[in-house]
């Protein structure tokens, strides 16, 4: 059965992956995001259920407050990027390069 | 005591440092700064002079300059005999020339700067001096090298100025490298450039064949700083330079280091016949050949020039040949006449706007008297005519060239001597007697007498030009500069010591000087033989002399040419161009393709950055893998 549950969370850590890397909406980018460090948590729980040890559990509970955080910022810095160039497509944002 | 033999040094330094940083609030004091700092400096000097001449050697060491280990330099300041009559030198006559200055700069832009450089010119000249080592002589040498350049250069934007402070420096260069390799030998021998350290060893350490080589390289410093054939060039172009410079550094004090440095190595110049023979030999071709380049000179600071060159050549005679005393006490006396000189030809160009040419004068007397009777006085000074200070040392000087085996030399010295007295009155006679040669020209030029503060230096140095000689005197049956002097340089022994009468040989000396007189009397102001006759009978030689034995055009030709060729199209356009900036333009070339390589990485899309990321992550898992597998 743990084959079974990594397999899920490692699939979810996979889609968020290529859905960071592929998409061109920010929010959408976000959203990969999320679901690359659920799927993270998601291992860890699998993990400490497994182990019996306790402490994977908890460490998702500071991960789940990170990802909250960080979602945060992430929806604050949307919200600016688009009332500064009414887009929220990142592939407008490369300025970094100029 | 300790701190009053440093304080004569600290106090020009003062001087220095508070018109170098304040020079711009300074301004009008600038000059009175200075001279006082020269002033508690020359008073500072006294008292240790005298416990000196009581019988007294200071040697104080201050701190360790350089420690290194086996070997250690101290910092320290040494007064013997023959540095006391150095300090009472420099000291004295630099602050007369101060005051001195103090009218003759006046108005200048530059006032301050050039009082800041002449503070830091007699601390550089009280190092050299004082120091009790090799180094720390080195270290004062090349500040007043350094002070020279920036004084000679002083109206920068005159460009003659500007070059003639290059070529002195370059010139100097030469020497100091001679000195260098000098030092470098006897830190080789005795492990130690301290005086006390040298020379008491020097028969144990150095055989003839090693002091003939430091003797040797150390002269050829003396050349360069002192102006000797044929390092000698640079003199006459340094004055360019403000005229109380001239006076002080190119005349008085800066050229007779060599001489100093030549009398206080005694020790080991005593052990090399050779290089006693060599300093000589220079010196008196030097005296008898720049005498004949003053015969035609019509520039009076250049005259006076090519007559320091000589007067140095006399002094080199005297410490080559041994008698090292009359070599310092000619030097002594050379500082008083010739300073004097300078300051009366300073008077004169400061009364004519800068005019400097003989044609333009004469009659001058009438217009400054004062000046006009100081320098009738420092020329019968350095024309040897007692009781006038410049005959006993000269006198001295040739007699013990006669004396020590070296007839050829006295004879050239005479013939010097001759036309030293000739062409100073050539001088005299054409700048201050007979008529105005040009009508009316000091009428439009306010031709007067000098400042106060200029004349009253000007009659110091005039009565020490007089009087200053009469050290040399015989006082119950000794003479008192010579027992002086020979307690630190002791003359030369020679075996077969030639004995000659004493007054016979004054009394040749008087003549030549009274004939040189008398010649330039019946050429300038009798006029029986006219000055252009006398050219136009020997005009090959006058030419020749006119134009200094075209020794300038010769080492351009010769040695500034070629250097520039070899600058221009190997150095600059081969070594520098092909070679240096070609290998910095590779590093350069490297750097900016590796960069473009990383540049093209940073696109500035975000997903690309993730894609690099997820890579990176991909690669380390990776590695970690292999490492725990």
């Amino acid at each position: 059965m743990l084959a079974a549950y990594m397999f899920v969370s490692v699939l979810l850590f996979a889609i968020g992956a290529t859905g960071a890397m592929i998409r061109r909406n920010f929010l959408i980018v976000l959203m990969s995001l999320e679901l690359m460090i659920n799927g993270a948590g998601m291992a860890l729980i699998v993990m400490s259920y497994y182990i019996g040890n306790i402490s994977g559990q908890v460490m998702f509970l500071f991960v789940a407050a990170v990802a909250a955080s960080e979602t945060a910022v992430g929806l604050a810095i949307v919200a600016m990027m688009y009332k500064n160039k009414k887009s929220v497509d990142i592939n407008d944002f490369t300025t970094l390069r100029k | 005591m300790k701190t009053l033999v440093l304080l004569i040094i600290i106090w020009p330094l003062i001087g220095f440092i508070i018109n170098g940083l304040f020079g711009k609030w300074t301004k009008n004091y600038a000059g009175v700064i200075a001279a006082s700092a020269l002033g508690l400096s020359f008073l500072s000097a006294v008292y240790p002079i005298w416990q000196v001449i009581l019988g007294n050697i200071y040697d104080y060491v201050y701190f360790m300059w350089m420690p290194f280990g086996k070997f250690n330099i101290p910092f320290g300041l040494r007064i013997d005999s023959l540095s006391a009559v150095m300090l009472f030198v420099v000291t004295f006559v630099s602050w007369m020339i101060h005051i001195y200055s103090n009218g003759y700069m006046k108005g200048d832009p530059g006032y301050a700067r050039y009082f800041t450089y002449l503070n830091l010119f007699v601390f550089s000249m009280l190092l050299l001096i004082l120091g009790d080592n090799y180094l720390l002589m080195f270290v004062g040498w090349e500040g007043v090298g350094l002070c020279s350049y920036l004084l000679i250069g002083f109206w920068y934007d005159k460009k003659t100025a500007s070059d003639a402070g290059e070529k002195a420096f370059v010139v100097n260069r030469i020497g100091d490298a001679g000195f260098i390799i000098g030092v470098l030998f006897i830190l080789l021998n005795f492990h130690s450039v301290t005086y006390a350290d040298v020379f008491p060893f020097v028969h144990q350490v150095l055989t003839p064949q090693t002091a003939t080589i430091i003797g040797l390289a150390l002269f050829l410093g003396a050349m360069g700083k002192s102006a000797q054939f044929p390092l000698y060039i640079w003199l006459t172009d340094a004055m360019e330079g403000p005229t109380p410079v001239s006076s002080l550094i190119h005349a008085a004090t800066m050229v007779t280091a060599g001489v100093y440095m030549v009398a206080r190595s005694n020790a080991i110049y005593d052990l090399s016949p050779i290089a006693m023979e060599v300093v000589a030999s220079v010196g008196a071709f030097t005296a008898f050949y720049a005498a004949t380049m003053a015969l035609t000179h019509k520039d009076i600071k250049r005259i006076l020039a090519y007559s320091t060159l000589s007067q140095l050549g006399y002094m080199f005679i005297g410490v080559g040949v041994g008698v090292y005393w009359a070599g310092i006490f000619h030097l002594m006396t050379h500082a008083f006449f010739k300073g004097l000189l300078f300051l009366g030809a300073g008077a004169v160009m400061h009364s004519m706007r800068g005019l400097l040419s003989t044609d333009l004068m004469g009659g001058l007397r009438k217009k400054m008297p004062q000046t006009a009777i100081l320098m009738v006085i420092a020329s019968l000074a350095i024309g040897g005519i007692p009781p006038f200070a410049g005959f006993f040392s000269k006198d001295a000087i040739l007699a013990g060239a006669l004396e020590m085996g070296h007839p050829i030399i006295w004879i050239v010295g005479e013939i010097t001597a001759f036309m030293t007295a000739f062409y100073m009155f050539r001088f005299v006679f054409s700048v201050f007697y007979g008529e105005e040669k040009v009508p009316n020209l000091y009428h439009e030029l306010h031709t007067h007498e000098a400042p106060k503060v200029m004349t009253i230096p000007m009659w110091v140095l005039g009565v020490l030009s007089i009087i200053g000689g009469w050290v040399g005197l015989h006082f119950s049956g000794e003479i008192p500069i010579e027992a002086f002097i020979a307690r630190t340089a002791p003359t030369l022994e020679v075996a077969g010591e030639a004995h000659y009468s004493e007054a016979l040989l004054m009394g040749i000396s008087v003549c030549m000087g009274l004939l040189g007189i008398f010649t330039a009397w019946v050429i300038y102001i009798k006029k029986w033989i006219t000055a252009q006759s006398v050219a136009n009978t020997f005009k090959p030689i006058y030419t020749l002399l006119a134009n200094t034995y075209y020794v300038d055009e010769f080492v351009y030709f010769f040695i500034v040419k070629p250097f520039w060729w070899v600058s221009e199209y190997f150095l600059w356009k081969i070594v520098d161009v092909k070679i240096i900036d070609a290998g910095v333009d590779l590093f350069g070339w490297i750097s900016k393709r590796i960069g473009w390589l990383f540049r093209t990485l940073q696109t500035g899309f975000v997903s690309h950055y993730a894609y690099w990321v997820s890579i990176g992550v991909m690669l380390l898992t990776t590695w970690y893998l292999i490492r725990i597998i």
